[in-house]
């Protein structure tokens, strides 16, 4: 993700409690935020996968598409997206990706349709930090008169991430306790107005929660209190969700890359890919159908020497098949783990490669993603 | 002799003619939980300001200059099993290479204790 080495770093509305809380504060898309805490990114990744991890993500975007109906908004963003927005339930999130006309991944997002009858019309929409700017002068220019974006400047965003989140948070927001995984609803923590998806991105169980900046103090200490949380900063959220599988936008994913590519063809519904009315869908179709000419794998290393984003993919007989875009130390497996692009006809699991690290090749194979299992809340509970 | 610095963070301390090079505790701490490093073969002819060792943390891997020209005579072995010694006693048992140095008075070019810590202070 590219750093914007041009202006005055931003601040998030945490800002002042992750230097009270002794982070180490680095730019990171335009924003001054917190690489670690004291604590150290090994102890921080453990504690969210065995407690709960509390991220300041307000670096992201924030915004409402408004239409006249649920419809209208849907199939304005459709024109953007390969998802089926249009089917989306009132308290229902999806992952999708925006595209450009080659069928290129312009970033990926996520997208929620609110509960309730003054919410008609509205999706609720969640981008990467570095894209904002990007994505918003996209959707602007392709949007039809009667639907608008506002992008929401006012709003900080928290994620509770980690097995015990749903205790945490059930004492200060009991209806967070029955959302379903992907499931959005506004509700009240602690008496502050808030809306809450039961999603994130560390590959467990956990909440995001969208709070007015001027409560994200509060809301944050109120979780912080509870010994079961500790704050997390971007070098673990690099790690776990490197460990889960999931892509890092401008790492793993970029304008050139396809959904097909990126091995998130799960952002393609049936009816959109029937319909073929995204950008790109003569690539991504094609792709689909004859399959890509590079695929994303994951990849496991033989020995303790980890590989990092840029290192070159070799097959067993030394000849070049790819590139890695993130790698790193898995601190849950205690081994380095790395994801690429490969030649598919050497994408199977099990597949062994080389990786190239300072001019040496480290013997590693193509692994099953996630690393580390998922255990998203699957069912609201009983 | 006392222990010497470069501006690198690394730490110098010779016997006759054989220095013990590791990194500080500042640049431990600059690093984050370290899960990897890399060491030079013994016998190795380094020249100041070259790559003599990496350092892989969490996030990314750093270079560790040689502080001095000489010959690689011995590297720390425990740090392959346990790299996480260089957070834990950086300046002690996670030594990182002894080098049969070459030219001596080339230490004078090097911090002492109270300069290195100015220099820390300065960053």
């Amino acid at each position: 993700m590219a750093d914007h080495a041009d202006g005055p770093l931003l601040s998030t509305p945490l800002t002042d409690l992750h230097r009270e809380l002794g982070a180490r504060l680095v730019p990171f898309a335009g924003y001054e935020m917190p690489v670690q805490y004291p604590a150290g990114i090994i102890a921080e990744h453990s504690h969210t996968r065995e407690k709960a991890g509390l991220f300041d993500v307000s670096h992201m975007g924030q915004a409402w598409l408004v239409g006249p109906d649920h419809e209208t908004t849907a199939r304005a963003l459709e024109a953007m997206v390969p998802s089926d927005v249009a089917v989306l339930k009132p308290g229902r999130q999806r992952y999708t990706v925006l595209l450009n006309a080659e069928g290129g991944i312009v970033d990926d997002l996520m997208v929620a349709r609110p509960q309730g009858a003054e919410n008609e019309g509205r999706l609720f929409l969640v981008v990467n930090a570095s894209r904002k700017a990007v994505d918003y002068a996209l959707i602007a220019a392709n949007l039809p008169d009667n639907v608008t974006l506002e992008v929401i400047e006012d709003r900080a965003l928290i994620a509770l991430q980690g097995p015990m989140a749903a205790e945490v948070m059930a004492a200060h927001a009991p209806a967070a306790a029955d959302m379903a995984f992907m499931g959005v609803a506004q509700m009240e923590f602690d008496g502050i107005a808030v809306y809450v998806s039961r999603s994130g991105y560390t590959g467990e169980d956990g909440y995001e929660i969208s709070v007015p900046a001027g409560a994200a103090e509060p809301l944050a200490r109120a979780l912080l209190a509870d010994e079961r949380v500790a704050p997390i900063g971007l070098g673990a959220r690099d790690s776990l969700r490197l460990e889960a599988g999931l892509c890092l936008y401008g790492h793993d994913l970029d304008e050139t890359t396809s959904p097909v590519e990126g091995a998130i063809t799960f952002v393609l519904q049936k009816r959109r890919k029937e319909e073929a009315n995204f950008p790109g869908a003569a690539r991504i179709l094609s792709e689909l159908a004859d399959g890509p000419s590079r695929v994303r794998v994951g990849l496991t290393l033989a020995g303790r020497a980890p590989a990092r984003e840029g290192a070159e993919i070799r097959a067993a007989d030394g000849s070049v098949i790819g590139v890695l875009t993130s790698g790193g130390f898995a601190p849950t497996l205690g081994a380095p783990i790395a994801m690429g692009y490969v030649d598919p006809a050497h994408a199977a699991v099990g597949t062994p490669v080389k990786l190239v690290v300072r001019g040496r090749e480290l013997e590693a194979s193509v692994a099953e993603m996630p690393f580390v299992p998922q255990r998203y809340h699957r069912k609201p509970s009983a | 002799m006392s222990t010497r610095y470069t501006e690198d963070h690394e730490w110098i301390t010779v016997e006759g003619d054989v220095a013990t090079v590791g990194i500080t505790d500042y640049a431990q701490q600059q690093l984050g939980d370290v899960v990897f490093v890399e060491l030079p073969e013994v016998g190795r002819k380094v020249s100041k300001g070259d790559e003599a060792a990496v350092v892989e943390s969490v996030k990314a891997a750093s270079e560790v200059y040689a502080p001095l020209d000489g010959e690689i005579v011995e590297a720390n072995g425990v740090l392959a099993d346990e790299p996480g010694k260089v957070n834990e006693d950086p300046e002690g048992a996670a030594w990182f290479v002894k080098i049969r140095l070459s030219d001596t008075s080339q230490l004078d070019s090097l911090m002492d204790e109270a300069a290195y810590k100015a220099h820390v202070e300065g960053l």
